[in-house]
């Protein structure tokens, strides 16, 4: 299949560090939560949290997991419904300042799903975006990220996958020019 | 495994193994929404939802439009009493005078067997079945095993179920042991004689007429309620001599458990005839898991029409 690594493992980690970074800039996590959208967002914002903490003389920083899918506009649009993921909000973020994290940004009707969804538990005082990619180029929806780890100008056919070493792979970002399997 | 291979739910069966698994799933994640403080998302908005209830019903009924409530869809409900159907139209003219108004699915329970199978052949729109006559009440059976996993975990391969009671007019039972059996669970069901069906081991079940030792070998009983109102008229030859003799011989009462000492997951499909089929202090304890099956009726409800608005 034809595909290119984006980024690599080393750069990877310069990236998640420097988004650690951005985010301790604006906030000191007294009042701030991170949610990470299922499935893949919650893969950065676990591994936020556990840098940030360190970063915080390990201090705890409240990471929770949202599934949006009951949320999303697509419903019977779609070919194959989405199979919902679990929801792990273990708090509620009335007052609080929420960063929504995800994998991918692409047309932002995820992320829409999402604001949605946060409103279930309380409101939140702001909500920020951090996302890992930003393809710029496909938004449907006036949604722009607040801290972003790189920036991806690819076409719309073109696929980007996150890889995980979490998940028997090594740390990377992949472009596909063809869906992959 | 997110998509069902059926577009109605007419019954259990004509469903496989993996749509039960995917009703579950999706299930158990509404099951943690009707959790949360606010208890509602909106996934079936554009959705509009008609309950035709051509028989009576109170708890299948609340439960269906709560679950269609919580998933933001437009409800009507109709019931056979103040309709047309006095009036002498047809079950196809009805749903179609109710489709021209743009619904997008009906929940239909009706007296006569078969009802929505019928249906489904006549209309084009998403049908679910919440009872036909004494055929088959899907949705029932898939709360009862919903609420069977979560005691017994997910596996119910070779777990032994009973099933006691008024088989013979029961939709819960047949239901029930066809997506039991779908499980890979052994069904045994337990009641008179006269109110077995004859060739239930066409079916893979056991039969027996002896409560006390169906119980020694399950490890969950589903008492059915014995149907007052099927049971014919004042003098009718009946099915059984009397409610006293019914009680004596297969009531589930305290002295039946406490004779068996061992933990049995009890359910009851409701409405329950109090010191008949089972005592109110069985009923109230921890062994009865008849109010989780009230919530979790809803939580699967929420997760069927899910699926089906998906297709």
């Amino acid at each position: 299949m034809n595909s290119q690594v984006l980024i690599n493992e080393e750069q990877f980690a310069l990236i998640l560090d420097r988004l650690a970074h951005q985010l301790l800039e604006h906030h000191d996590f007294s009042e701030t939560d991170l949610v990470g959208l299922q499935p893949r967002g919650t893969r950065v914002s676990e591994r936020l949290a556990v840098r940030l903490s360190e970063l915080l003389d390990g201090k705890e920083v409240r990471c929770g997991a949202m599934d949006v899918t009951f949320h999303r506009d697509d419903l019977g649009r779609r070919d194959k419904p989405i199979a919902p993921q679990e929801n792990n909000m273990e708090f509620l973020v009335e007052g609080r300042k929420v960063i929504l994290v995800d994998d991918v940004l692409f047309t932002g009707r995820t992320i829409r799903a999402g604001m949605d969804a946060l409103l279930a538990y309380g409101r939140p005082k702001k909500v920020e975006l951090a996302v890992l990619i930003d393809r710029r180029f496909k938004r449907e929806l006036p949604i722009e990220p607040t801290y972003i780890g790189q920036q991806i100008d690819s076409i719309s056919d073109q696929y980007v996958v996150v890889e995980w070493s979490e998940e028997n792979s090594s740390d990377r970002v992949i472009l596909f020019n063809a869906k992959p399997e | 495994m997110s998509d069902l291979s059926i577009k109605n739910l007419l019954g259990i069966r004509g469903m496989t193994r993996d749509d039960i698994e995917t009703i579950f799933s999706t299930a158990a994640e509404f099951k943690e929404v009707l959790n949360r403080p606010i208890k509602k998302v909106p996934s079936l908005r554009d959705t509009t939802v008609a309950n035709l209830f051509f028989e009576n019903s109170t708890r299948t009924r609340l439960s269906f439009e709560l679950a269609q409530k919580r998933l933001s869809a437009d409800v009507v409900n109709f019931s056979a009493g103040s309709s047309s159907v006095k009036k002498g139209e047809t079950l196809v003219d009805t749903v179609n005078n109710i489709l021209a108004m743009k619904v997008d699915m009906i929940v239909m329970r009706h007296p006569h067997p078969g009802a929505p199978h019928f249906l489904a052949n006549k209309v084009d729109t998403t049908i679910v079945n919440a009872g036909d006559g004494t055929h088959e009440h899907p949705t029932q059976a898939l709360l009862d095993s919903f609420s069977i996993r979560e005691k017994l975990g997910n596996d119910l391969e070779g777990k032994k179920i009973a099933i006691v009671g008024d088989i013979r007019h029961s939709r819960v039972a047949l239901s029930n042991i066809l997506a039991l059996k779908l499980q890979g669970a052994k069904v045994r069901v337990c009641g008179p004689a006269t109110l077995i069906p004859k060739h239930m081991d066409s079916l893979g079940v056991e039969v027996s007429h002896d409560l006390d030792e169906t119980l020694v070998w399950a490890d969950v009983v589903n008492m059915l309620r014995i149907q007052l109102e099927r049971q014919g008229d004042d003098d009718a030859i009946r099915f059984f001599p009397s409610i006293r003799e019914y009680t004596m011989n297969f009531g589930l009462t305290t002295e039946r458990l406490e004779r068996l000492d061992k933990e049995l997951v009890i359910l009851h499909p409701g409405p329950i005839n109090r010191g008949v089929e089972i005592s109110s202090e069985i009923a109230d304890s921890e062994h009865s898991i008849i109010l989780d099956q009230v919530e979790n009726g809803v939580a699967t409800r929420m997760g069927i029409m899910y699926l089906l608005a998906n297709r």
